[in-house]
Formats: C-alpha cells, structure tokens, sequence
C-alpha cells in the first residue's frame, strides 16, 4: 500500500502541459526554463526544450510565467488533529492549508485521540484522507502502546496497513531499552523510527534554559537535554542498526553531533523547523505564548547554526512540525499554554528565506522540503522522473506578502510570524496531476482551494 | 534374575567413549563423543521399543533429580530413564524463590552429597548454576537445563531424532526460529549441529537474538521465509508468556504473523522438511496446529521417544566408571570370600 490517498480524479485529468517555468529538479541537478507533460496524472516528459513548437492541440496548457516548477513539497511532521480534536483541525482542513502552502504529501504525528497506535487508526487516516481528497496523507504509528514509552506497538502489521514510520510523537522514547528494542525491532521490518530527541527529565522548562528565561521568571530546557538525546540514540543505533530520524533539530550542540555521526558513517538523519532558523528565544518577548515551541527557541547561536546546517545539507530536510491549537490552548499563562505553531502555510516562504539570505540555492531549499524527506520515506515523491506521480508545485520565490494567520486555511490560527514580510509563495498545487489548489491563477477548473 | 548387565552399543565407536565426568554442556564436545552418545542411545531406543524395556545396569546406584525450575517432561523423562537403567530415582523440586532467602545453592549441594548420590540431574533458572554445583559434589553430574546457558539432553535427542530420519546431521540445513535470546534450548543445539557438520540458521525479530550470535557460526535471519529456504529441518522454540506483550515482541498475533511457523512458511522449505520442537508448544503463538500435528512432517512426539534413550545412554556412561569400580571391588570381595 504506498499512497494512502487515493486521488485518482474521478473527471480524467488527461494531458496537461505546463509551460514557460523554471523546472526546478534537485535530484538531476537541473534548474532551466522548460516545459513539463502531465499525462494520467504522471509526469509524461518535461525538459527546457519541450514545447518549443507550441503545444500540441488536444493537451491543455498552462503558462507558469516563469515561475519555479518543483516536485511537490513533502512535509514530513505535521500534526492533524483528527480523530479527537477536530475542533483544532481536520484532516480535511489541513488538506486545504497544505495545499496553499504547496505541499502536496504530508505525515501525521499519532498523538491524537485516540492515538494512532493500531491498524484501526492507521486505516481510519487513510480512510479519511481519500474522502478529503486534497494532498497525500500518511502517518505515523506510535512506537510505543498509548505513547506510553514502554511496550513497543506492532510495529510489523502496522507497516503492512501503511504506517509510514514510527514515533512517539511529541514525547521521546526515554527509556534506552525500550528504544534499542524498538530500533532493533523495526529493524527486521525495514521501518523508520522518528524520534523527538529530548531527554524528558531534562527538558521540562517552559522555553530555553538562558537569560531570558530567567529574566520572565522560568525554570529553562536546556541544549543539553537535546544533544544527550542524540548521543544516546547515535550510541543505541551503533547497536541495532536500522533507519534512525531526529525530529526538529534546534541546537547547535546537537547539529554537531550529527555532523560527527555522519562522518562515522551512521545512515542516520533529520529535519527541522523554519522557526529554529527564524526564531530565537527574544521572540518569546513578553511572554508571548505563540513563540512557545517544542523543542523551544533557542538562542542566536543555536538559530544561526541551524541555518548554517540547513544550508550545507547536514540537516536533511525542513518540515513544517504544524502544530494547530486553538485560542483556549494557547490563551495561557505562557508555562501552561500547549506549545506548537501553525506552520503548513508558511513553510515555503520561511524556507525560502533562506534562499533569498544567500545561504543556499533554490535547488537545495526544494531538496530540503521535497527530495530528502521523500527519500527518508522512501516515498516514491521528491523528483521530476519520467512516470513518477505528477505533485507538483508551482510557486513564486520572488512574491512578497505579509503572513496573516487570521486568513489561514488551518483551522488553528497560532503563529509567532503574523505580519512578518515573507517573500516567495505557492502558486498551484498539482496531485496526481490534478491542481488542487491555484486554479484561479491558472484557470483550470475544478479546484478544490477557493 | 536380570538380563545381562551390559549396555547397547556398536562397536566402531565405543573406542572413543566419553571421557568426562560430567554432561555440563554441549559446547567443547567432539564429533566423535557426541556420535557415541548418540550411537548408544540408538540402542536405547531400540531396547524402549522391545517387550522387556528394563536392565539392571545401574541396581543400586542412586540418581538425583534436583529441579530448581518446574518441569514435567524434563524430569519425568529423566526418571523413566534412570528406573529403566534399575537405579533408584528420587525427585526434589526446589522453589528457587525460597531457596534464595536461605540457604545457598552450595549449602543444598553440599546437603544432597551428604546423601551419597551417584548422579545428580540439576536444572536451575540461573545460567552457570550447574557447574558451579558440579564443582561441589563428588558425584557425577547432568545439566538439565540451566538458564539460558544450555540443555544438553534436548539437543543430544533432537539429533537423535534428526539421524534417524535423515540417517545423518552432516550437510543438513537446520532452521532454529523463535526465542534464541533466552533459549538454552537453541544455544546447545547451535553447538552441537555445527560441530557435527549441519548449516544452522537462526531466525527471530531482531529483540529476540542475542549478540554476536553470528559468532556461534550461525546463519542470522530476520525474515522467516527467506530463512526457511531449502531447509531440511525447522527447529521451532517456545515464546515464554510474559515476553510476547510488548517489550521483546508487540503481541501475539504479530509474532504469529511474521515468525509463526504455519503452512504457507513451511512451503519455502525443501518438501520433505521436518519440524521439531522441544515442547511444550503454544499453539497459535509459534506454531500453527495445522502443522504441529502432520504425522509425515512433525517429529515432535519422536523427540519426546527419543529423549528417554538418550537420557539412560548419559545416566550410561556417567556411570560407568563407577560400575566398573563397584564390580571390581565385588569380584575382589568374591575372591577374598571364596
């Protein structure tokens, strides 16, 4: 079973051909104008001189005007919501926030309600997301029964029903023998473990252990509870082997361990968020409970260091880490509100920030969102190939706006970037061939995204 | 009177007999030692089979069966054993819990050779245990079952079984499947098949595979029909209870479905292949009823047959010496009489 979401269009997408954009492919390497072919929802030729005698009749044609063609987004950690807490976000609801942000595959965290830690939940998220019918939905199943840390799920028949790794989502695997067994176990199974590498009985401040926490009067999570995380797990899988991923990676600390992980040759990896690039603890300001993150903002040496990582490649991937809350979650006094931002339509532009700092190339910031998290999934995404499924995105890197969470699509409207000036937009979403998001600019009915 | 006191056995091994005083392990036995037991216990199970089942060849000698874990079959094997043979057999099981808070696993042995036992036949929950006993006492001494570490009798019937169905171990594929990590069971079968020239492979999720096993010159599987690939022989284990809950294995029916052996995974092996297992089974966990009760396929009520001929060949020729002596001294006696 690999897509959990079936959205073979019911009215055939047939031939469309995308011209005049900047077919952007980190895989090959290539970054040229030139044309793309959907056809039956796969990606039927593409290349800088496809077209060049006009489109052949029968085959309707998009104008990009010159905007960036990419494989589509894959965000590898966002959180749905649903089952339980629809009131904060549906998949359906998120569906259409990625689907403007330009993400066309995303992976929930099992911390819902009831948590995803048997077949059932795994079914019920794909069940829904073919219903929902916007962009490929897959999850994770929990390591452990009840996110509990200590019996390890099936780990074997939930792979078979789709889940497409494992982690405890929010909370880390604490206990070392639990998590050697669970990265020895998946082993035999070939399945990704996820964790969240936070040592728990470290980590239990309200944001970064430093001045400012103590400053507004917080007892701090220290770095250390991160790169403790890390060595132990870096230790463990020299044990089992296996595959082995960090999520949100936010200390520089911790970048260096895996930097020297790397260099040992362990197949280990890992992803951030653009708030740990962005963002440093000065914007928990005064006590501004939207800037309440997990793992929390670090200081200007650790966001820098991030960036740094991001850039050069040793943090693998950048995902949006969407964490919808509603008013009543985050309205808090700053120790007790639930940390995690809104991220699914701001993940592009904050990216991308990156690009338009000088850090990296256009190419590296679609590898990071679209080619190394489909390839740590092992989803066939995260590429412009003959006969691969045509997710697509197409966007502009130049555009400027202003971020207004109000207007998000996310039912949860919790962002620490209202009104920050982003630059660089999604303009259309393509699955399987189908624009499901950026008809208007193209005019290409139906569209699911108003 | 008795039969003849003599004990089954061919004669082009006897030569090599079985130079120690204890069976501790299978580990650092020869070929040649291990054939000769189980040369001797072929005739052991030819005698089981034949109307008068009982000999006199250990009248007078006592045995000793000092269970400090319960078992049935374990021991009452090793009780028909000794009562065929004509030694006097004596059961104690022991609560290891009880036992810890008084007196010592020396301070028992020490007790028990008071008593002047011949052989004693110790099983215990800690690994290491039996020898540490062995070096106590001043009788002879047969592990059954100790910890993790071995199960001599179980492997020696299990080749015993194994040979005479295939007529030999050499150049057979044996696959060993389920709970390697904890199993004695497996550790002396791993020993003893290699050293008599069989392939063995092990296959079990990863949790339940010791380290380094590999070491043990085994073949490592993960995947239960990849290693059941031209197998002559699937050895299946049992999945204690308290492990199959999520901390080595998520549940039963996942265990079921990736090592548990049932028709389907059975086909991957060669056609004539034959199953075992040391008891007492789960069915439904490890093994399918399906298949434990094929009557052309399963030996496991054969390993049970054949755990009597070899447990009275071990009683056997541990013994021997002390026979010997014993009918030396009466022959001296005799003489000095007449």
């Amino acid at each position: 079973m690999n897509s959990m979401s079936d959205s073979a269009d019911k009215g055939k997408p047939g031939r469309a051909a995308y011209i005049n954009a900047r077919l952007l492919d980190p895989a090959s390497g290539l970054d040229a104008l030139g044309a793309l072919l959907v056809e039956n929802g796969r990606i039927a030729d593409f290349g800088p001189r496809l077209f060049n005698d006009g489109v052949p009749a029968g085959t309707a044609s998009i104008d990009c005007n010159g905007a960036c063609l990419a494989p589509g987004l894959v965000d590898m950690r966002v959180q749905l919501r649903e089952p339980g807490e629809e009131h904060k976000e549906t998949i359906k609801s998120a569906g259409l926030a990625a689907a403007r942000g330009g993400i066309t595959a995303m992976v929930a965290l099992p911390n819902t309600e009831p948590i995803v830690d048997d077949v059932a939940g795994v079914e019920f998220v794909a069940r829904r997301a073919r219903e929902a019918k916007l962009v490929k939905v897959y999850t994770y199943a929990a390591i452990t029964r009840g996110l509990a840390g200590t019996e390890i799920t099936e780990i074997g028949l939930l792979a078979e029903f789709g889940a497409r790794g494992f982690t405890d989502g929010l909370k880390a695997v604490a206990d070392a023998q639990v998590m050697r067994r669970a990265l020895s176990y998946a082993r035999a199974h070939d399945q990704l473990i996820v964790q969240h590498p936070e040592e728990p009985s470290l980590a239990d401040g309200a944001m970064n252990e430093g001045v400012t926490a103590t400053r507004l009067g917080f007892a701090g999570s220290p770095t250390t509870a991160e790169t403790i995380m890390f060595e132990r797990d870096f230790l463990l899988f020299e044990l089992t082997g296996g595959r082995y991923h960090a999520a949100h990676v936010s200390t520089a600390a911790a970048i260096e361990a895996i930097r020297q992980a790397k260099v040992r040759g362990l197949q280990v990896t890992c992803d951030t968020a653009p708030q740990y690039f962005m963002l440093t603890e000065a914007d928990v300001g005064d006590y501004r409970s939207f800037a309440k993150v997990s793992p929390p903002l670090r200081c200007e040496a650790d966001r820098a260091a991030v960036a740094a990582a991001v850039a050069d490649g040793t943090i693998d991937a950048v995902a949006s880490d969407h964490s919808p809350h509603d008013q009543e979650s985050k309205r808090q006094p700053f120790a007790v509100a639930d940390p995690g931002m809104a991220g699914l339509e701001t993940l592009l532009p904050l990216t991308l920030a990156l690009v338009h700092k000088k850090q990296m190339s256009l190419l590296d910031a679609v590898a990071r969102l679209s080619t190394r998290p489909a390839e740590i999934l092992r989803l066939n995404a995260g590429r412009l190939a003959k006969g691969a499924p045509a997710d697509l995105t197409i966007f502009d890197p130049e555009e400027t706006w202003t971020i207004d969470p109000d207007a998000f699509l996310s039912k949860s409207k919790n962002s620490p970037f209202d009104n920050y000036p982003a630059r660089g937009r999604a303009r259309a979403t393509v699955v399987d061939g189908r624009m499901i998001f950026g008809a208007d600019t193209y005019g290409r009915a139906p569209a699911s995204v108003a | 009177m008795t039969s003849p006191i003599t004990s089954p056995q061919t004669a082009d091994t006897a030569v090599l007999g079985y130079p120690h005083r204890h069976l501790l392990g299978i580990e650092g036995l020869s070929a040649g030692e291990i054939g000769f037991l189980l040369d001797l216990s072929d005739g052991y199970a030819a005698l089981n089979r034949s109307e008068s089942k009982k000999t006199a060849l250990m009248r007078g000698l006592t045995v000793i069966n000092l269970f400090f874990e319960t078992s049935t079959r374990t021991r009452t094997s090793f009780e028909l054993a000794g009562k065929r043979l004509g030694a006097d057999v004596i059961n104690m099981s022991v609560s290891w819990s009880s036992i810890k808070k008084g007196e010592t696993l020396i301070d028992t042995a020490m007790t028990l050779n008071a008593m002047h036992p011949d052989v004693l036949v110790v099983r215990h929950p800690d690994s290491g245990a039996v020898k540490l006993l062995s070096e106590k006492v001043n009788c002879a001494v047969i592990n059954g079952g100790d910890g993790s570490h071995e199960h001599p009798t179980q492997a020696l019937l299990d080749a015993l079984t194994i040979r005479q169905r295939r007529g030999r171990l050499a150049g057979l594929v044996v696959a060993i499947c389920g709970d390697i990590l904890h199993s004695r069971v497996a550790r002396s079968n791993i020993h003893l098949l290699t050293t008599m020239g069989a392939t063995v492979r092990v296959v079990a999720p990863p949790t339940l595979l010791p380290a380094a096993i590999e070491r043990l010159g085994v073949e490592v599987y993960f995947d239960m029909r990849k290693a059941l690939e031209g197998c002559d022989i699937v050895m299946m284990l049992r999945l204690q209870t308290e492990r199959m809950h999520g901390s080595y294995v998520p549940s039963i029916r996942e265990y079921f479905r990736f090592y548990g052996l049932d028709r389907e995974k059975l086909a991957m092996a060669k056609p004539d292949a034959l199953i075992m297992h040391p008891g007492p089974m789960n069915r439904g966990v490890e093994i399918d009823s399906e298949v434990a009760d094929d009557i052309d396929r399963s030996l496991i009520r054969a390993q049970v047959e054949m755990g009597v001929a070899v447990r009275m060949a071990c009683l056997d020729v541990l013994t021997r010496d002390l026979r010997h002596a014993n009918e030396a001294q009466g022959a001296r006696r005799r003489g000095g009489a007449s």
